[in-house]
């Protein structure tokens, strides 16, 4: 199951993109309740999109990114019919990525 | 070595100690990335720390062509929601700082040529702080700060 929904629509020549990646982004900060033991910094730091065969853009994150990422961000150039692609890299070096179609 | 084949050896070199680099710090495809993930700039404690990391200078100009769109009062503060814009000529990254969190540093976006300086997330905010919003453009740096009220601290802590 990849952990990204994406959705692009494209306008007037822009294309809005938005996505939704499930990741929990433990900032390392919180204790898990029942163990007492401090839940290990865990999320998302790098995220690149790219459109036939460009990258568009890449965001680096650190663990202030809300759990459950929201992103969202418009370009130029795209088409319906075009795929975007997000690829995800956290700090456990888990990764995913997932294609998607303009519409 | 005849000279095209010295430099054909060293261009093959360097491409493997820069990749060999890129793989051993997670990043993905390296030559994909337009910015690599700064270790100094997402652990600074304070606001001048990242933004030195980050640009080489804790002094961006003060613009008002950058407009942040947040909560006055944020309900729940494990979730702002962030947008920034910004029509400043040439700009390459949108970079989201929240001042009050342990460490500042929330996000950077690097924009593709054909992307418009726009970019939307959520992020956690510790308390009641300024969202300050940096623009990197034509090798400058440029920012603006809008207070969020938060009324439940969203770090966890």
């Amino acid at each position: 199951m990849s952990t990204i929904k994406m959705r692009a629509n494209i306008d007037n020549g822009v294309t809005t993109f938005k996505a939704l990646i499930s990741h929990p982004m433990e900032t390392g900060l919180v204790k898990d309740k029942k163990t007492g033991k401090v839940i290990p910094a865990h999320f998302i730091q790098e995220v690149v999109c790219e459109h036939k065969g460009n990258t568009i853009l890449t965001a680096n994150w650190g663990p202030a990114v809300s759990k459950n990422p929201y992103l969202s961000f418009r370009f130029t150039g795209g088409a319906a019919g075009d795929t975007i692609k997000l690829s995800w890299v956290d700090n456990k070096g888990e990764k995913d990525s997932s294609e998607v179609t303009i519409k | 070595m005849t000279s095209i084949k010295r430099r054909i050896f060293l261009k093959g070199s360097l491409t493997t100690g820069a990749i060999g680099m890129a793989i051993g710090s997670g990043l993905l495809t390296p030559r994909m990335s337009l910015a690599a993930w700064s270790k100094e700039a997402f652990e600074a404690t304070d606001v001048n720390s990242a933004l030195s990391a980050l640009f080489g200078t804790s002094s961006p100009e003060g613009s008002d062509r950058i407009k942040i769109k947040a909560p006055d009062i944020a309900e729940n503060g494990a979730v702002v929601p962030i947008s920034v814009t910004t029509d400043i000529d040439g700009a390459e990254s949108i970079s989201i700082i929240a001042e009050k969190n342990a460490t500042p540093l929330a996000a950077t976006f690097s924009l593709g040529p054909g992307t418009e300086a726009y970019v939307s997330t959520r992020i956690k905010m510790g308390k009641t702080a300024s969202v300050i919003a940096v623009v990197k453009a034509g090798g400058k740096i440029y920012s603006t700060g809008k207070e969020v009220k938060v009324t439940i601290g969203g770090c966890g802590g």
